[in-house]
């Protein structure tokens, strides 16, 4: 009987709480809600008054302009190729480095972590002026070479320590009976330890991911005089201050926007909370 | 025993060839390191020194002016306390919070937990620039924010949320609280999740409601990972540039100017005329020598409240 009671208040507990956070979340998503609804609506109703969120009918005319006229096919492009390389290169290098860091000891080793670790207190975006005379220097200004690069330059070292304290636990007698099978340096990093890192793998894409996807600094700076190597985030901001009255193109591009970073959240959405978790824990 | 030397040999060469390994694998970070770090903080101590434009090829040293300059423009210290203002209303509401979302989202009992999380993550996900073109909207003055003020009568006129210097900077405040909040959740999961469930199994014997087990044992062990997500989120909140880029541009009237704004400005907008790069490097430097002392001071007590925590663990 008892029991009965205490379960009916928990029930009634976890209730309260779902009610809650629905109430809550719905607050917190209802600006996507809202620019997802008016990604199909007409230049009118979007300026009507009130809260309606359904429009009066779906039309994708928004989309098409927005992918057309405003460049957001190239856009997207940019965005694509931007993050998946530095993603990629951010990955292997980070990779390569935190193998080296946590399995190995030889001269300077030290000295390099060091350098790392005092350089992860100076701001980055304060020397942006710089980084921009040196994408210039080297060539690279208005390329996607050069914002890539730039993007990678950054401050991946919290991904080296990542990797490193992965591969510091994994037990040394793997190593020697792939060595006594004959396996070099290179094999023994592709063939065994990248395979196991896959968590770390994992978090670190998901991370960087975001970063490079929602960059706004550097591909705004790098890109300055070439409307052509706009990412999304730069092509939006420059679109509202182009085409001001097309809201509803504007919505439509922000839907599109979102969607690659939804997918890839939603799919490695597992690794990341432990990623995370590993990060600042370290 | 001649095997075993061998086998010694094989090691002994091993080693040699790894350490030439370990440089290899090395160099291409040490180089992006060296481009992108290492040379822009030591270059832009440099730049301070000059006027220069940095389209003409012509720099003239001025040695400290462009420093003293910028300690007396009005405009770089109003700058400079609201990056201190957005930070003291940024950082409480995220580390609050994001704790108490954290909590409710850590219950094992509680489906759809995941789900929960994703939908508080979408704002993170989420470029500034959008964000800035949504809540233009959400804030404007027919948007629902507004409408929903004046149907309640709260408010009889609409609230200029980003236009009127008064509001400008709690809105930027509240919508980069709104964006953030999620990853801050995702750090405080990280931290409960770190706790032995066995504490929370003996506390349960011991008769601890769920109020007192947060009050002994959840807060007092979470506290160390605390003080990280305190200190990221300072140093963070203090360099803060794209929310601000995108929604407000520093305005109106400079009252939501940050030193990020204030940088870009001079640096690569032609809204002051030609840029001055020297000046503008020379403002990089005094507020990222102010955010390095801030951060240190932070991790002092990150320090602190950590060796504390080990004490009273004890």
């Amino acid at each position: 009987m008892n029991n009965l009671k205490r379960f009916r208040i928990k029930n009634k507990k976890i209730c309260l709480t779902h009610i809650l956070l629905i109430i809550v979340s719905l607050v917190w998503i209802y600006p996507f809600i809202w620019m997802v609804s008016a990604s199909f609506k007409t230049d009118d109703e979007i300026f009507a008054k009130g809260l309606n969120l359904i429009p009066k009918n779906f039309n994708f005319d928004n989309f098409i302009r927005a992918w057309n006229n405003a460049n957001f096919e190239a856009y997207f492009f940019n965005s694509i190729v931007v993050t998946v390389c530095t993603v990629l290169l951010v990955l292997i290098l980070s990779a390569m480095m935190g193998y080296v860091m946590g399995r190995y000891e030889f001269k300077g080793k030290k000295v390099v972590l060091g350098i790392f670790l005092a350089s992860m207190v100076i701001p980055l975006g304060f020397t942006i002026i710089p980084i921009y005379q040196a994408i210039k220097a080297l060539g690279l200004m208005n390329t996607r070479i050069g914002l890539i690069l730039a993007e990678s330059g950054g401050s991946h070292i919290i991904f080296i320590l990542l990797f490193a304290g992965f591969f510091k636990e994994i037990p040394k007698s793997l190593e020697e009976a792939a060595i006594m099978d004959g396996c070099g340096f290179l094999r023994i990093f592709i063939n065994i330890m990248l395979p196991l890192s896959k968590p770390i793998i994992g978090s670190v894409v998901i991370m960087q991911f975001i970063w490079t996807w929602n960059s706004f600094l550097l591909p705004l700076v790098l890109t300055l005089s070439n409307e052509g190597l706009r990412t999304l985030a730069v092509g939006l901001y420059a679109f509202k201050g182009e085409y001001v009255v097309d809201w509803t193109g504007i919505a439509a591009g922000g839907t599109i926007s979102l969607i690659p970073i939804i997918i890839v959240f939603v799919v490695l959405q597992k690794y990341f909370v432990e990623g995370i978790a590993g990060s600042i824990k370290g | 025993m001649q095997q075993v030397n061998s086998k010694k040999n094989i090691f002994a060469k091993k080693n040699k060839s790894n350490i030439r390994w370990c440089w290899i694998f090395m160099i291409p970070t040490l180089l992006l390191y060296l481009v992108f770090t290492a040379w822009p903080i030591f270059s832009s101590f440099y730049y301070a020194t000059l006027k220069w434009s940095g389209l003409s090829v012509t720099k003239e040293f001025v040695g400290l002016s462009n420093f003293i300059e910028v300690a007396k423009d009005p405009y770089f210290w109003s700058a400079f306390w609201n990056s201190f203002k957005f930070m003291f209303g940024v950082v409480p509401i995220h580390l609050i919070i994001g704790l108490l979302l954290a909590v409710v989202l850590n219950n094992k009992l509680l489906k759809l937990a995941k789900v929960y999380r994703t939908l508080f993550f979408l704002p993170v996900v989420t470029t500034a620039s959008i964000v800035g073109i949504i809540m233009i909207f959400i804030l404007g003055a027919d948007g629902p924010v507004n409408t929903i003020l004046l149907s309640l009568g709260i408010t009889d006129n609409p609230i200029n949320w980003l236009g009127d210097p008064k509001y400008a900077m709690i809105s930027v405040i509240l919508i980069s609280g709104w964006k953030n909040l999620g990853i801050n959740m995702i750090y405080w999961l990280a931290a409960l999740q770190s706790i032995p469930s066995e504490l929370y199994e003996a506390a349960k014997v011991d008769g601890c409601n769920s109020r007192q087990m947060f009050r002994y044992i959840t807060f007092p062990l979470i506290i160390p990972i605390g003080a990280v997500i305190a200190l990221l989120n300072i140093v963070g909140s203090l360099k803060v540039f794209d929310i601000v880029k995108t929604m407000t541009n520093g305005g109106p009237f400079f009252s939501t100017d940050v030193v990020a704004t204030y940088i870009y400005r001079y640096a690569f907008s032609s809204e002051m005329g030609l840029p001055r790069i020297g000046y503008a490097s020379a403002a990089g430097i005094f507020f990222g020598i102010t955010i390095i002392i801030v951060g240190f001071t932070a991790n002092h007590f990150k320090k602190k409240i950590k060796a504390k925590s080990i004490v009273s663990q004890n």
